[in-house]
């Protein structure tokens, strides 16, 4: 014992060991009141370390070649020792990492961890959720199924909706005139080095941007404003070993569901592996339904809601705009939130009507993005995209005006009214 | 926020029966990995016994055939060949075959299951270079006294008509005698022996 | 013979294709994956029947062997007529430069199509071929119009023909429109034989789609257990280390 505490003294002369422990667990003090949403961050990196760790041993049979890459896939499902597990695993954590990254995200709209000084957080993150969102995508490509290579036609040709530079931008992303093998190998090298690691320098920033702060809760009280006499913040509490332990707890339950939907249901109905994926990719045969993966299917619907020019603007060029513009405004949320009051506890109804709104527009907009356009269904979209771009455009004024309730100087436990 | 009427028999307790279980959950989960290193399916099938006909294969002569990448030789040595194995036994490292560079039914003068037919993974045990296939009993820049063999190109080592190492070189053992069996007078199958399954 | 035909066509009326819509009411397969006997027989249907066409070429047959419960000399017996090794995978002997003469296009590989297309549609696929002139192998099918298959199980059930109806549409224009098929002339199965016959097919085919499946959901079963266990020992780890906190 006494060895390992010499070895430890050893490492400390030379790295900063003991002292980040200490910064970022032992000594880290976390409101003592973080209910069920705050398990999402500690559950979003543990998805991010099971990708990891199956996706390089997937990588070490799968070959990314259009004329091999589906048989290296059945190869791995067939023929390799645990193979089957390790890309059920894989597929599963796919969907689970949006799953878990959605809900850590609503997370911080509920409670207002997004306003200031936790912007950076935010941004970080929301960086992260774009990188997340092309990993997927380049990964979705490798099973070269015709959903993959369909998926992806689409969606590159989608920059061939930009007015000038579109049709040579499709081009250089694809680097042939159609999805080919060319594009297959690009995709790889993406999503198996360039994005991890992109992901992974971005969970650094977002980890240390959070520590410099400190976290935010669900009272959205700011615990370093009331310290004891040692300078440690009297509602805070370390977070090893309180929230480590409780975290594990966590992990084992997501775990369960994890391992339910692996071992039992890894199709996931048909949304986590999609049916026409099963079948290799054909440039000569469109599948009569292409849809996104489920985690984009909100993006996608508002992508077809819109149906008219503008101008010499096309619809499709406007809905690209638009699908974008999606995205791009939750990076402004910090700012377009003008109220006093961070978390939903102590909002009025105006903000807890806007942001079901919300929810609901954003769940009606990813089940109309699985399915084949009708009238009804596109306008029903056409809805949903309003009702999503009014819950961040309107914000600026609904934020201000709405009555709050007076919020506690001391975070309440178990909830609190 | 903790202080007195902190259980700490009780803490240490589950934090150890934490541990245990979830080290066994994480040795449970580490498994799969390391075993999807083990062959698979396509490297057993490639590696199946392989099949060779020798009623075409003359006195004196050489075949090969791969099995699991590898050459093996199989070669119908002649009465003269055959005679003169007993008279190197002096010049060899292990002229008794005691290094287990063959299956026990080859571990005899001939290293062999029929005396005629040789059969040899041509790979050199030394670096892995394949050694070419020497026959005559005539005199060779590497040995005056050569009665037919196997001599290896790459660093000089050198077998007998049976796959036996010369001593003086750089080779450390005999060349190995894959498991195999006669289904047939002429048809010897590479790759399972007559005692053992499957290699 | 009539009562037959009409008990028949009352089975396969639903799985009417209209026309105008897309949707075709699909049989339930109700297959049984654990029932080793109906592998075996769908095994030896897809080998007699379709491995002249349709390759399965991610299915080796040793597997084939330690999944269903056949000996690899059973395999190589039954099941095996063109001097592959064991260790092979289900290949057909047509080639592909054939196969686009012979039928315009090749004959998919079908290791997957359970995957793809569901057993339901594929029960219901095989049993809904009828008599159509038109067509270049004289057969059309109700769920996959226009399909480029012949109905290699046809001495099976017999030959089936299409019941027509005339619908009026909102213009006053009359068409016909496929209500269902009715048997025509009964082969050497009896209907409920045939369906046997093809539900122990689809089970095979369900099984090369995913020969893991059931080992894969035993594994599942004990792995939820052992969460459990995880779950209860670590729930009270946390409970004992929260007493702290107030």
């Amino acid at each position: 014992m006494g060895m390992l505490v010499s070895l430890r003294d050893w490492i400390d002369a030379r790295f900063p060991l003991t002292s980040m422990w200490e910064e970022h667990l032992s000594k880290y003090y976390a409101p003592k009141n973080f209910n069920f949403w705050y398990f999402f961050g500690s559950l979003a990196l543990l998805v991010l370390v099971i990708q990891i760790i199956t996706g390089i041993f997937l990588t070490m049979n799968y070959k990314p070649d259009a004329s091999q890459a589906f048989a290296s896939v059945e190869y791995i499902m067939r023929d390799v020792e645990w193979g089957w597990l390790i890309r059920y695993m894989h597929s599963t954590g796919a969907s689970a990492f949006f799953i878990v990254v959605y809900l850590h995200m609503f997370r911080g709209m509920l409670y207002g961890s997004y306003k200031g000084p936790r912007e950076l957080i935010w941004l970080f993150g929301m960086m992260i959720y774009l990188a997340l969102m092309a990993e997927a995508f380049f990964g979705y490509l490798l099973p070269w199924g015709q959903m993959s290579f369909w998926g992806a036609q689409v969606i590159v040709s989608l920059f061939g909706a930009i007015p000038g530079i579109g049709d040579s931008l499709s081009l250089w992303i694809r680097g042939d005139y159609v999805i080919s093998d060319v594009t297959l190998n690009r995709f790889f090298a993406l999503h198996v080095i360039a994005v991890p690691l992109v992901l992974l320098v971005l969970v650094v920033m977002h980890i240390l941007a959070l520590h410099e702060v400190g976290s935010n809760n669900p009272d959205g009280v700011e615990i370093k404003k009331n310290k004891d006499e040692n300078g440690i913040p009297k509602d805070g509490i370390p977070f090893h070993p309180y929230y480590t332990v409780k975290d594990i707890v966590g992990v084992v339950v997501f775990l369960m569901f994890f391992s339910f939907v692996l071992f039992f249901v890894p199709e996931g109905g048909g949304y986590f592996l999609e049916a026409p994926n099963f079948e290799p990719a054909d440039p000569l045969k469109t599948p009569a339904h292409i849809a996104p993966v489920w985690y984009f299917t909100p993006y996608y619907a508002m992508l077809r809601a819109i149906t008219f020019d503008i101008g010499p603007l096309s619809s499709k060029f406007l809905g690209v705009i638009v699908m974008g513009a999606a995205v791009v405004i939750l990076f402004f949320l910090p700012w377009l939130d003008r109220s006093l009051v961070k978390s939903i506890r102590y909002r009025g109804p105006v903000f807890k009507t806007m942001l079901a709104l919300f929810v609901l527009a954003f769940a009606v907009l990813g089940y109309l993005g699985t399915q084949a356009p009708t009238d009804t269904k596109t306008m029903l979209a056409q809805v949903g995209t309003a009702v999503y771009f009014a819950f961040f455009l309107l914000m600026p004024i609904y934020t201000k005006i709405d009555p709050t309730k007076p919020v506690p100087d001391r975070v309440t436990m178990g909830g609190g009214h | 926020m903790s202080g007195d009427g902190v259980d700490t028999s009780k803490r240490r307790f589950l934090i150890a029966a934490t541990t245990v279980v979830g080290g066994v959950g994480a040795v449970y989960t580490a498994v799969p990995f390391l075993a999807s290193w083990l062959p698979s399916e396509r490297a057993k099938a490639a590696g199946a016994p392989v099949e060779a006909d020798i009623s075409k294969l003359e006195a004196g002569q050489m075949i090969r055939v791969q099995w699991r990448g590898k050459p093996v030789w199989m070669v119908r040595r002649t009465e003269e060949m055959l005679a003169a194995l007993p008279t190197l036994d002096d010049r060899l490292r292990d002229p008794e075959s005691l290094e287990p560079q063959q299956p026990s039914y080859c571990q005899n003068e001939v290293r062999s299951i029929k005396p005629e037919i040789l059969v040899l993974v041509g790979i050199c045990t030394h670096l892995g270079c394949s050694p070419g296939f020497v026959p005559e009993a005539l005199p060779q820049p590497y040995d005056a006294d050569w009665k037919g063999g196997f001599f290896c190109p790459c660093h000089g080592s050198k077998f007998d008509l049976a796959g036996r190492v010369f001593k003086g070189v750089p080779a450390p053992i005999n060349l190995e005698v894959p498991p195999h069996k006669y289904v047939s007078d002429t048809l010897v199958l590479v790759g399972v022996g007559e005692d053992e399954g499957a290699a | 013979m009539k009562k037959q035909l009409l008990a028949f066509l009352m089975l396969v009326a639903p799985a009417v294709g209209l026309a105008s819509s897309g949707e075709v009411h699909l049989d339930k397969a109700n297959i049984d994956p654990t029932n080793q006997e109906s592998l075996q027989l769908g095994a030896k249907t897809f080998v007699n029947y379709c491995l002249g066409c349709h390759s399965a070429k991610f299915q080796r047959y040793n597997r084939l062997a330690r999944d269903i419960g056949l000996s690899e000399d059973d395999v190589m017996q039954n099941l095996m007529f063109t001097g592959e090794k064991i260790g092979d995978h289900m290949d057909t002997a047509m080639t592909r430069g054939d196969a686009k003469n012979w039928f315009g296009a090749p004959p998919p590989d079908l290791t997957l199509v359970a995957r793809v297309r569901g057993v339901d549609w594929l029960y219901t696929y095989l049993r809904s071929f009828y008599r159509d002139d038109s067509r270049p192998f004289g057969v059309n099918n109700v769920v996959f119009p226009n399909v480029g298959m012949p109905n290699v199980l046809w001495a099976l059930q017999g030959e089936q023909v299409p019941v027509y109806k005339t619908e009026t549409d909102d213009d006053g224009h009359e068409h016909k429109v496929l209500e269902g098929v009715e048997l025509e002339e009964a082969g050497v199965q009896t209907p409920p034989d045939f369906d046997r016959t093809v539900r122990d097919l689809v089970n095979f085919l369900a099984y090369m789609g995913e020969p893991i499946k059931q080992q894969r959901k035993a594994l599942g079963l004990k792995v939820l257990l052992f969460l459990l266990v995880f779950f209860v020992v670590a729930y009270l780890l946390k409970k004992e280390y929260w007493k702290d906190v107030h």
